[in-house]
């Protein structure tokens, strides 16, 4: 059998543009799932504010899920659960997908498109290499998450979270509310990689500390965490002799980064973007390798799922066309991120697939207070969009008509942070 | 009584200042929009959260099953919603929306599953 579209991976990428897919006229669609069940991270998420922008109201993680799998379900779109993908391969209008789980063995799935929804994993103690002891009690936010809200384990009772990740704030009140003291919140950087309303309702309520331009210098311990050692940093991010403090605790997580986890993608040869770690895409998120599509955490870490779903429909739009043999792959436009922009997404704009706009989603490189982003093809200014503050932790949307667009021939669209005029 | 809070009505996160005058009314500075104000006395007469949590339950894929109240209960009575939602033990199977706990503290509010989780 072959496949028109095979999804690697059923959470909230995955389901959006799997159902996307199958609506816009793909008929074999199939799920490859390495958990017991869909949903993804959704299913530990068990805070509310997921839906706002999409369904117009606050959902909660495995509420925002469920619609989703409903909708896969209602469409009889096939998934494989326990199942993990190996490998793929590319071998011209058909692409392999190496997959092994317990009821089939090893399995080689043939399909005409993929799209890659592998979402992404968080930064461990090993990449941010804190000096000190190893002991038990130091886990990833998610991992924590994890434990308490769909194992029932509680990771410990003096809590001190090193980084304000929306994950850790998150964890931060959840482990206040199941009876833990959580000690402090330390971040490196001079202000927070969270959500404002994060801020407010996780630290805030609960009178827990932000300890802004802190880091841990040291893990005590040698069985058991027994505490670490927080210290102020300057603004070089170097340590401040003489400002370090001992905070006895039990458990430590790490709320320091999200990295895309794209090792199928770099083994299958797909081009990457260095400044996302995920694949250069385009407007309907096709990647380097025709007929390979990606979306979600796995191309760039998003802040809100409602946007991840946003991305997945382009995705399983872009998957439909491409097996109808509609999309075009002349592309039209690259993009670029100029000063005070990390990145740019999509890289790629291929014109004739564009319906009325694009939306391109980037990321500040520092807090901005009343600042514009403005786009330039060459010297010609195209679209401004205003912001009262821009933050490297709320994604930009920055939405450009087909109209503004079609006035170009071609080029490289350049976004810049500029003073308003 | 004079109150400092971040709005968070939308990501600009204005630093606002509440303060109760003597004839009952609320003075509040730092909001650039009118919807600073509006929510800063909300938080200062009557702050309401949704508690999402969990309970136990029996006989389920998992050992956890995720709960929210139905309706925000007033921030101060949030430890005390907690202690009796933590006594709960449901079996499956459970559907999103069904009601876990009746009339949580006697404020009319129902905590209800927040997932679907068959028999197994």
């Amino acid at each position: 059998m072959i496949y028109d579209v095979v999804i690697l991976g059923g959470g909230p990428a995955g389901l959006a543009a799997a159902v996307e897919a199958k609506n816009d006229g793909a008929e074999q669609v199939l799920i490859l799932e390495r958990d017991r069940e869909l949903g993804g991270i959704l299913n530990q998420c068990i805070h509310n504010g997921f839906g706002l922008h999409t369904f117009n109201e606050e959902l909660t993680g495995p509420e925002y899920a469920e619609r989703y799998i409903q909708k896969v379900i209602d469409l009889n779109i096939p998934y494989m659960l326990d199942t993990m993908v190996l490998d793929m391969h590319d071998n011209g209008d058909l692409k392999s997908i190496h997959v092994i789980n317990e009821e089939n063995g090893y399995m080689i799935i043939e399909t005409k498109a993929v799209v890659l929804t592998m979402g992404c994993r968080e930064r461990t103690s090993g990449a941010i290499g804190i000096p000190g002891y190893r002991p038990s009690g130091v886990f990833t936010a998610g991992t924590a998450q994890r434990f308490i809200n769909m194992e029932g384990y509680m990771p410990g009772k003096e809590v001190v979270i090193l980084g304000s990740g929306d994950i850790g704030l998150i964890m931060a009140r959840r482990m206040t509310l199941e009876g833990a003291h959580v000690q402090a919140v330390c971040e490196l950087m001079p202000y927070s990689n969270g959500l404002v309303r994060n801020i407010v309702q996780c630290l805030d309520d609960y009178d827990i500390p932000l300890k802004l331009s802190h880091t841990i210098t040291f893990i005590h311990g040698k069985d058991r965490l027994e505490g670490v050692t927080v210290a102020k940093v300057d603004e070089k991010l170097k340590v401040i002799p003489g400002t370090e403090e001992y905070i006895p605790c039990d458990t430590l997580l790490l709320s320091v980064g999200l990295i895309p986890e794209n090792e199928i993608t770099r083994n299958a040869g797909v081009v990457m973007d260095n400044r996302t770690n995920g694949a250069i895409v385009g407007e309907l998120r096709q990647t380097s390798m025709p007929g390979v599509f990606a979306c979600g955490n796995v191309v760039h870490v998003h802040d809100l799922v409602d946007f991840v779903s946003e991305e997945a429909v382009l995705a399983g739009k872009g998957a439909a066309k491409y097996i109808k043999g509609d999309l075009d792959t002349e592309i039209t436009f690259t993009t670029t991120n100029g000063d005070g922009i990390g990145y740019v997404v999509p890289q790629q704009v291929a014109m004739k697939n564009v319906e009325e706009k694009v939306t391109f989603y980037m990321r500040v490189r520092q807090v901005f207070q009343d600042k514009v982003v403005n786009a330039y093809i060459g010297d010609q200014l195209i679209a401004t969009k205003k912001e009262k503050k821009l933050l490297p932790a709320e994604m930009v949307n920055f939405k450009i008509s087909k109209d503004v667009l079609a006035q170009y021939p071609a080029g490289e669209i350049r976004f810049v942070v500029e003073e308003a005029k | 009584m004079k109150k400092d809070m971040t709005c968070i009505v939308c990501p600009i996160g204005c630093q606002m200042t509440i303060e109760e005058k003597a004839d009952g009314t609320y003075e509040v500075t730092g909001n650039t929009c009118k919807r600073g104000p509006k929510y800063a006395i909300n938080e200062m007469t009557n702050p309401t959260r949704v508690i999402p949590t969990t309970v136990v339950i029996k006989n389920a894929m998992l050992p956890r099953l995720p709960v929210k109240t139905a309706e925000p209960i007033p921030k101060g009575q949030i430890f005390d919603a907690m202690a009796v939602i933590n006594q709960v033990v449901v079996e499956a199977p459970v559907k999103t929306g069904d009601v876990v706990i009746k009339d949580l503290l006697g404020l009319g509010i129902d905590v209800v599953a927040t997932r679907t989780m068959d028999k197994c």
